[in-house]
């Protein structure tokens, strides 16, 4: 039977995992966003957000303040964004999904190679001006760190779920998402759609870049971040943001629990695997995710 | 096509090929499987920038080592196996070759036997297989200065030094966070047997690779409450054990890193949550050392200088590099003694290397006092029984805080023969004696 400071330790692990969950989430739904619209699993975002950490730090060691460095990497991201449609996306329109994916895999290369020349391949420190420091919440030790990346992908799917139910362009997302010709039989403009989504999905790259920065230092592994995200994008569904935040929470928990509950009696060092023993066990119950959407074909 | 016209398009042809590579009769070359980009590029361009930067010295003050010109030439292997194997197989047909330092351990374990077919010295700084520090087994294998083992020791009987006595270990509990790789993984026997020696409470706790996410270990470090942790991270690891540890609400200066968990990249990203902490070194950092001051003035100064950021001179990565020239040309300096002052086949450097003897008065001659202490290395040990020291970051610099301090080699030497001799066992390799050393081969 466990004594109170072991329920006190169990809560503070399952409470730590459910917000390094949702760091994972954040890089999730920069997934969702492309899938959702173009059916591409865009392997390439997590050298974006590598892209967009790495773009923001060296201004800012430039001399540039936050906001301005900000809002240029955005308009960098934006760019980035149409570039990719124009140059990747709209020349393999039609292909199979597989080609697509080939493409976001090679882009993925072709854009850490193109941060690490422009910007160079020191690690950097990236200071947000949050505390990392615990804070005692009712007898467990949480970081303010981890409850501001929190608030900020709570804020950002009510940003996203507002702007995909409440915006002209975001109805127009939803409605590429659910059919292509469709769509483009309605007379919605396919390319610049595609652009935009991209864009968003760089957007949403800055914001994680930003915070995972942060946290590791800005530095080449935040491209291989996606590792941690595949496994929430399998049990939360590809095409679902609020599926990205739950499997984000449920892996987070799960992996967190995993290593200092089961990790002891197999070595340890087993967090990174049993995330994606989760999903899979997910994904024997629910193929599509738990909130992706069900395809059913007539055949 | 004419005969004449035939041959003198040959000849030509053949005379292109041979100056891809350095000619051999005065310069000695070092094929370099660098990493330059990728996740651990900040580390490789520090450790390849001062060991070419140090070459350059030699090349431009001394016209090389006795006038044998010192030549070298690189394969990016983003620190992958598969590349570094692949820049071996591209570049071992250079002439001229005196030794290759992959600074991987992973492309080193992969080397270990294509080195000893081709004979010539693979040199581990700091790092690498650790029986390969038993020359009978490995003649060709190198883990100068430090191997995993004697690091282990150092930082255990530094934390005795910090605890009051080797008698008050018995009463601390240490945790070893390692990186979830062979590299990791090396020390785990060895901590536990020091453990045993010394009866302090061990944990070994795993870190799955790469390490950016840590919280399950240190809220176990929490309940388990350590006196100290050793950290044996790599990259994006060390940082994030930093950041992690004052999530947790344990204390930097009570974390003592490993030999590749000290330099500057792993602290910067950390900010505040890295003040305080401690690390072993067998280089140290700085630019006060002559050498490191003869480089910034002679090579940066002539445009020369490797390093596309001039700050990061003197910092510990590029320091490793600098000393690894001096390690690599002074063996080649003392197999010149014995063979000629010609460039020299790679097993006549493989002999050098076995011979590398330098005093504390030669490390000063060389303008590397205070940089690194000594080393001695014999055609049977291998590393060479390089001293250690720690130092600790204040937020902006290292700054050393221990004399030089020597492991417990009595102890660690059975254990590396007991796994090279079951691994020369396993190979079916017959153990060198000492008359083996001097059979060399010129070809």
């Amino acid at each position: 039977m466990m004594d109170g400071y072991e329920v006190l330790f169990f809560f503070e692990v399952l409470v730590g995992g459910l917000l390094a969950g949702l760091m994972y989430s954040l890089v999730a739904i920069g997934f969702v966003l492309i899938y959702k619209t173009s059916g591409v699993l865009n392997f390439a975002q997590g050298a974006m957000l590598l892209f967009a950490a790495l773009t923001f730090v060296s201004l800012v060691n430039y001399g540039a303040p936050f906001l301005l460095a900000f809002a240029a990497t955005f308009a960098i991201m934006i760019g980035l964004g149409f570039a990719i449609e124009r140059t990747v996306l709209r020349p393999l329109v039609n292909r199979p999904p597989i080609t697509l994916f080939m493409a976001t895999l090679g882009l993925a290369y072709v854009i850490e190679g193109a941060a690490q020349l422009l910007w160079g391949t020191q690690v950097r420190r990236l200071d947000l001006g949050i505390s990392d420091k615990p804070m005692e919440i009712a007898g467990l030790l949480i970081s303010s760190f981890d409850l501001v990346a929190a608030a900020v992908a709570f804020g950002l799917v009510a940003a996203l779920g507002a702007f995909f139910t409440r915006t002209r362009i975001g109805l127009a997302f939803r409605a590429v998402a659910d059919d292509q010709f469709a769509a483009l039989a309605v007379g919605l403009r396919l390319p610049r759609i595609w652009a935009t989504v991209w864009a968003a999905a760089g957007f949403v790259a800055l914001v994680a870049g930003l915070l995972w920065g942060a946290r590791l230092g800005v530095q080449f592994s935040l491209s291989i971040i996606v590792l941690k995200a595949l496994p929430v994008l399998l049990l939360g569904g590809f095409d679902s943001i609020l599926g990205a935040v739950v499997g984000g929470l449920i892996i987070g928990a799960s992996e967190k629990l995993a290593e200092v509950y089961l990790g002891p009696y197999v070595g340890g060092g087993i967090e990174s695997w049993f995330a994606y023993v989760v999903a899979l066990l997910f994904l024997l119950a629910r193929p599509s995710g738990l909130f992706g959407q069900k395809i059913v074909e007539r055949v | 096509m004419s005969f004449f016209k035939f041959t003198k398009s040959a000849s030509l042809a053949a005379l292109l090929a041979l100056s891809a590579f350095p000619a051999f009769a005065d310069e000695q070359h070092f094929p370099l499987q660098s990493y330059r980009v990728g996740p651990y590029a900040s580390g490789g361009t520090g450790f390849f920038g001062g060991f070419i930067d140090y070459l350059n010295l030699l090349n431009d003050r001394d016209g090389g080592v006795n006038g044998v010109k010192l030549t070298w030439s690189e394969g990016e292997t983003q620190y992958e196996v598969e590349r570094g194997l692949e820049v071996y197989e591209r570049l071992k047909s250079a002439p001229g070759i005196a030794a290759w330092n992959p600074l991987s351990v992973g492309i080193a374990y992969a080397m270990l036997d294509r080195v000893a077919e081709d004979r010539t010295p693979l040199i581990t700084l700091n790092h690498g297989r650790t029986d390969t520090t038993d020359g009978r087994v490995f003649p060709y294998v190198f883990p100068l200065l430090l191997n995993p083992y004697s690091e282990s020791s150092g930082i255990v009987n530094y934390i005795a030094e910090r605890s009051g006595g080797h008698d008050k270990l018995k009463d601390l509990k240490i945790a070893v966070l390692y990186h979830g790789s062979p590299y990791g993984r090396e020390t785990i026997p060895i901590y536990e047997l020091l453990a045993e020696k010394y009866g302090f409470e061990l944990s070994q706790i795993e870190v799955a690779h790469p390490g950016n996410e840590q919280q399950a270990q240190w809220q176990t470090i929490r309940r388990q409450r350590p006196d100290f942790v050793v950290l044996r991270g790599w990259g994006v690891m060390n940082p994030v054990a930093l950041t992690t540890a004052q999530r947790t609400g344990f204390p930097a200066d009570k974390i003592i890193g490993n030999v590749w968990s000290n330099s500057e990249e792993d602290v910067l990203p950390a900010g505040e949550a890295a003040k305080g902490y401690t690390a072993i070194v067998s280089v140290s950092a700085g630019t006060e050392a002559p050498v490191i001051q003869e480089v910034t003035e002679k090579v940066y100064g002539a445009g020369k200088g490797d390093l596309a950021d001039k700050t990061r001179i003197g910092s510990v990565y590029h320091n490793l590099g600098v000393v690894n020239g001096i390690l690599n040309t002074e063996a080649l300096r003392i197999a010149q003694e014995r063979f000629g002052k010609r460039a020299l086949t790679g097993d006549e450097v493989r002999w050098g290397f076995e011979h590398l003897q330098l005093s504390p008065e030669r490390v000063k001659e060389l303008g590397a006092e205070g940089l690194f202490h000594s080393i001695n290395v014999t055609w049977d040990n291998h590393e060479g029984e390089g001293l250690v020291a720690f130092q600790q970051w204040d937020g902006t610099k290292w700054s050393r805080i221990s004399d030089w301090i020597a492991p417990d080699w009595a102890l660690l030497r059975p254990i590396i023969e007991a796994s090279s001799e079951a691994y020369a066992a396993e190979q079916g390799l017959k153990l060198r004696t000492a008359e083996d050393v001097d059979k060399v081969a010129t070809d």
